[in-house]
């Protein structure tokens, strides 16, 4: 079997300028003052893991270990300074729910914005709006531009745009905690459901219940490097305790 | 002397150039108008060249396109319907906004300084169109990729679809300003040349230009944002570097050779041509505003890849 996403020794590498240069003329003042530094700071050190078709996998980690980092490198969103990536298949990357909604637009008009987003046409997303709609609980607010929306709300219709497209990858990054407990209940089947259609499931949370019940996998991040990967409860229990430690 | 079966003669005698008369050739007769002319060939051969044989990277850019132009019309789709859905305003106001600057300098410079510009409105509208059309798309290009942080931090898109929707999008303004320049044609009674069709050329000589110059702009401004300030400051200049609302043949010898090298100012005089008299620019010209176009959008394109993948840690 081939693997679905292949991480080969990957390190992301960021450039932290002490204080960030971003205008011409400091750039200049300091290259003449000899004052341009930059910090180096790596968020990911030479990771390196697959993942099979199927797999739902986790990714645990204490804030800033590079779980969203390493995320987006999967999404494409970044390119890592060293190693590569290997991905085939469709992906619908939930790194932030609505990335891209648009606050003067109504719902309806932003589901075909968000659509065209992840690269789908307007007819393609015309056929699965009602469905997507009915699964947010949001008829009676259709016509209602976003910016009128509460959080919890955004976090719905853009959940249901991003899953209701049946990825062949999805990537979910802590989004699941945004909606009342009815919709994560909700959500939640819905990415069974997904998983049982066989899509593969990358998943970040900081429930380590949700990560349980959900992952037959688990990769646990500590500051950038991968500590452990392995089974779910195994991995959980070892991160629990380790990390008090 | 050449042979009058030569190939240069042959192309000389095509465009009817003087130094083919007497079926030999004199090239004594070569001007710098030629030597540019041949230039710019040679500089558009070249890029086309580069771009289908030496950078099958820059290429590799277009499927994308392919893929993602859903996203393109409704992004533009969405830029007009904020613009001009929300108020009749809106609509009236990039009609009217033309219409007055130009009754304003009518004024001033028809009194004042007393230019003698044959029908100076319609001289300043059609030039101004254009320089709103450039500034104002490659403004908002240059704006474009920070403008969508957001987006580009979340999910995967190809960046130079964030300055090309809003190049299409001053498309679509420049033809709402038209309708000021038809208002203004309709009152004076301008004699309507056949020819003024032909407006679609400069504009995508325009179009091009300003996309390709918005890649450089839009990719520069995410690692110096006081470029923005600058290239504020430049506009302006560009308008008093540009024949708008002065008549060309005003300036000295030396600023009109030099203005050569004003892209704009190819563009203004095509769309006066055509619009205004009657007439079309020959080779030369059209060479002249391709080899800009294409040059441009080169540049912008290569710099454009080799920044973009930087612009996440930038934004
Ligand atoms: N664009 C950036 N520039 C500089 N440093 C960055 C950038 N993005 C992330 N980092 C750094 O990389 C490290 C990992 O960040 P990341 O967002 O991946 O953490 P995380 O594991 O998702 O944390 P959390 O649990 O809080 O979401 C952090 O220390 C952060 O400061
Ligand atoms: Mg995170």
């Amino acid at each position: 079997m081939q693997p679905i996403i292949e991480v080969s020794d990957v390190t992301m590498r960021f450039n932290m300028s002490r204080d960030k240069v971003d205008s011409l003329k400091e750039y200049f003042i300091r290259t003449v003052k000899r004052q341009l530094h930059f910090d180096e700071f790596f968020a990911l050190q030479n990771v390196s893991f697959k993942v099979w078709p199927g797999d739902v996998l986790g990714i645990v980690g204490l804030n800033g270990s590079g779980k969203s980092t390493l995320l987006k490198l999967i999404a494409g969103i970044m390119r890592p300074s060293k190693g590569t990536i290997m991905r085939t298949g469709s992906i619908s990357p939930l790194i932030e729910l609505g990335a891209g909604f648009s606050a003067d637009l109504t719902a309806r008009e932003n589901v075909f914005l968000n659509g065209a987003v992840l690269g789908y046409s307007k007819q393609y997303m015309a056929e699965r709006y009602d469905e997507i709609i009915s699964f947010a609980e949001l008829e009676q607010f259709q016509d209602v531009a976003i910016k009128n929306y509460s959080s919890g709300m955004k976090a719905r219709l853009g959940f249901s745009i991003a899953t209701i497209t049946k990825p062949e990858i999805l990537i979910v990054d802590e989004i699941l905690s945004v909606g009342d407990f009815l919709f994560k209940e909700k959500s939640e089947a819905r990415i069974k459901e997904l998983m049982g259609g066989g899509t593969t499931v990358l998943l970040v949370s900081h429930s380590l219940r949700q990560i349980e019940t959900l992952c037959n996998r688990v990769l646990w991040l500590k500051s950038g490097r991968l500590i452990m990967d392995g089974d779910a409860l195994e991995v959980c229990r070892a991160y629990e305790e380790g990390s008090r430690g | 002397m050449i042979k009058d079966d030569g190939f240069a003669y042959v192309v000389a005698a095509a465009i009817k150039h003087p130094v083919c008369y007497n079926s030999s050739m004199d090239f004594s007769q070569i001007t710098p108008a030629d030597l540019f002319a041949v230039l710019s060939a040679a500089v558009i051969l070249g890029c086309v060249i580069a771009f289908l044989f030496v950078l099958p990277k820059v290429r590799r850019m277009l499927p994308g396109l392919l893929q993602y132009r859903h996203l393109l019309s409704t992004m533009v789709v969405r830029d007009i319907k904020v613009k001009y859905r929300r108020s009749v305003l809106g609509i009236l106001w990039s009609i009217l906004n033309p219409l007055m600057m130009m009754i304003i300098l009518t004024i001033v410079f028809s009194t004042i300084f007393r230019f003698n510009i044959e029908n100076f409105p319609v001289y300043y509208i059609v030039g101004s169109t254009m320089y709103s059309f450039v500034t104002g798309s490659t403004t908002s290009g240059m704006n474009s990729v920070l403008n969508n942080a957001e987006l580009i931090k979340k999910v995967y898109i190809p960046k130079y679809i964030f300055p090309l929707q809003k190049v299409l999008f001053s498309l679509v303004n420049l033809a709402f300003s038209l309708i000021a320049v038809a208002i203004v044609y309709a009152i004076l009674q301008m004699p309507l040349h056949p020819t003024i069709p032909l407006l679609v050329i400069p504009v995508f000589y325009a179009t091009v230009f300003s996309f390709g110059l918005s890649l450089v702009l839009s990719a520069a401004v995410v690692y110096f944002r006081d470029i923005a300030h600058l290239y504020g400051v430049l506009t302006m200049a560009w308008m008093y570097l540009t024949p708008i609302f002065y008549p060309f043949v005003l300036l000295p010898e030396i600023a009109q050779t030099v203005l050569q090298f004003n892209p704009l100012l190819h563009f203004v005089n095509y769309a006066r041509e055509v619009m205004m008299y009657g007439s079309v620019p020959g080779l030369y010209e059209n060479l002249y505003c391709m080899a800009f176009a294409i040059v441009t959008l080169v540049i912008g394109l290569l710099f454009f890849r080799r920044a973009q993948d930087n612009f996440i840690l930038n934004i």
